[in-house]
């Protein structure tokens, strides 16, 4: 199987994910949406040395997808060549910012390093968080969920669009390369003297097809509103978990809590 | 009723695909539409929901297809597109079923209960709730077929309802548009489908009509059949 069709399989796994049940699949989608953007946003705001009080952070996730039902290692494998370009965004670091931030034995550990971690860490936790969200939730029901919350309808319909267009634009891909190698046998990937006419191709295809699928869409009465969508109903439960878990990440950024443990014993 | 009144069409930069196109389909007749590859009949169908702009005037059940009209016009007409492919875009069968009906809004409960019982109809409640990427292309093609049934649009464009089917979905199928009472228009190099469905049959050749008239006439005549490179259904060709 080539790279694209396994990117595809993965893409339209995500819709299997979606539909299975557990505890975190039925909470509803605009509580799931609501945590995570929380969640996002908490990650993202820790000051860049503050290594230990980010690294609690990875506990939320964790626990999600526990009550997902969903092995961790899922979204790492689903994401693997992702996670790489994130990490990536913190590599300069260590070279802009030398000054000497702790010691490990012998050792000066600069800032860089440590924000070049923080860095790193704060991507990979946004990724698992908006993964999960992904995993629990169907598209469809989370747009119908924004919708209900006044989001416009120009941008739900974008999001539907992006997620639909992706898996076309994927799909074109694998049934391009394979229509290729079988007609260039022992070759490997695509001459580049082919790219040109290749990605011309590409683009054009997936045009049409992404045309004739809003076309399909429009012929059966969309309109840009999701009524189709099951959306679960936003139980009391929900509501709840989501309180608890908006209040929880809240108090983590606030309160070092290894720091505090630590505290309470020495 | 469908009417098509002196409709011409022309993609952009080639020669016109159809031209001075005139007839009429009645209430609950159904109607077979052949001719060669290229002859103009998918672009002949997409006209009316109006995916396609024509000149001349279309008409369906009285009302003249154009941007106005374009809403109330799509919610009469159910169209089986030519490539199911571009015609399912939810993760399972049943909810691209469910789909059209509750977008004109039925509540999910009747949409499903409709649902089903087309998915029994045909014959496959088995592919109910399978993923849409892990069916093969005929169940697909079954699937797509149903999705647009469970619309019960009061006209039904079918373009080629029966290619990949095996025999005994195509003959589910055959079934099933012959138990139902609606305006079909259906496109299909299937002659012996036609002969079997359609009362009357509508030939077209590099866009123009050729001939219109009695299925078992116009499916008989040899002649005319070869001249437009089409041959005799095989149940008649003995
Ligand atoms: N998107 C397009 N752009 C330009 N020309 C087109 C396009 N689609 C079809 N045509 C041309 O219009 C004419 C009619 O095509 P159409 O698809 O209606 O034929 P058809 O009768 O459905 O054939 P088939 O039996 O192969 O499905 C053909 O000459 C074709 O080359
Ligand atoms: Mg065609």
């Amino acid at each position: 199987m080539d790279n694209a069709q396994r990117a595809m399989l993965d893409l339209r796994a995500m819709d299997e994910l979606a539909s299975m049940d557990s505890p975190y699949h039925r909470l509803s989608p605009l509580s799931k949406f609501l945590m995570t953007v929380v969640y996002i946003f908490i990650t993202a705001s820790f000051h860049k040395y503050d290594l230990t009080g980010l690294l609690f952070m990875v506990i939320f996730p964790l626990i999600g997808y526990q009550f997902a039902f969903i092995p961790v290692g899922t979204c790492f494998s689903k994401l693997r060549n992702v996670i790489p370009l994130v990490a990536a965004v913190g590599l300069l670091n260590p070279f802009f910012d030398r000054a000497p931030l702790f010691r490990i034995g012998s050792v000066n550990v600069s800032g860089g390093v440590v924000s070049m971690i923080t860095l790193m860490l704060k991507g990979v936790f946004c990724l698992m968080a908006s993964f999960l969200l992904m995993a629990t939730t169907q598209i469809d029901d989370l747009c119908r969920a924004l919708r209900k919350i006044h989001c416009p309808k120009m941008i739900t319909s974008l999001i539907l669009l992006t997620f639909r267009y992706t898996s076309v634009l994927l799909d074109q891909v694998s049934e391009m390369t394979q229509a290729y190698s079988l007609r260039a046998p022992g070759q490997k990937g695509i001459h580049i003297s082919a790219w040109g006419t290749f990605l011309g191709q590409l683009l054009l295809r997936t045009m049409d097809r992404a045309e004739d699928l809003y076309e399909a869409m429009m012929l059966r009465g969309f309109s840009g509103e999701f009524h189709y969508a099951a959306g679960r109903q936003s139980s009391r439960l929900s509501w709840l978990a989501a309180l608890i878990t908006c209040g929880a990440v809240i108090t983590a950024r606030y309160i070092n809590i290894p720091a505090f443990i630590t505290s309470l014993f020495f | 009723m469908l009417r098509f009144d002196n409709v011409t069409f022309s993609y952009p930069g080639s020669a016109p695909a159809l031209e001075g196109v005139t007839f009429e389909v009645n209430d609950g007749e159904k109607v077979g539409l052949i001719g060669a590859n290229g002859a103009g009949k998918s672009t002949l169908m997409k006209c009316v929901p109006g995916l396609l702009e024509a000149s001349g005037t279309i008409t369906v059940g009285g009302l003249a297809v154009n941007r106005e009209n374009l809403a109330e016009v799509r919610r009469k007409v159910g169209y089986v597109l030519q490539d199911p492919d571009s015609q399912m875009f939810m993760p399972k069968v049943i909810d691209d079923m469910i789909f059209g009906p509750v977008n004109y809004g039925l509540s999910r409960e009747e949409a499903e209960a409709g649902a089903d019982r087309v998915l029994e109809d045909l014959g496959i409640t088995r592919l109910r709730d399978r993923y849409n990427h892990r069916i093969s292309g005929g169940e697909k093609r079954m699937a797509a077929i149903a999705t647009v049934l469970a619309m019960g649009p009061d006209i039904m464009l079918m373009d080629e309802p029966s290619s990949s089917l095996d025999p005994r979905n195509r003959r589910a199928l055959i079934n099933t548009i012959k138990g139902l009472d609606r305006t079909m228009l259906i496109a299909s190099h299937d002659l012996d489908m036609i002969l079997d469905i359609c009362s009357r049959v509508i030939l077209l050749d590099g866009g123009k009509l050729i001939a219109d008239g009695k299925a078992a006439d116009i499916l008989r005549d040899r002649e005319l059949l070869e001249a437009h490179s089409l041959e005799l259904p095989l149940s008649l060709s003995r």
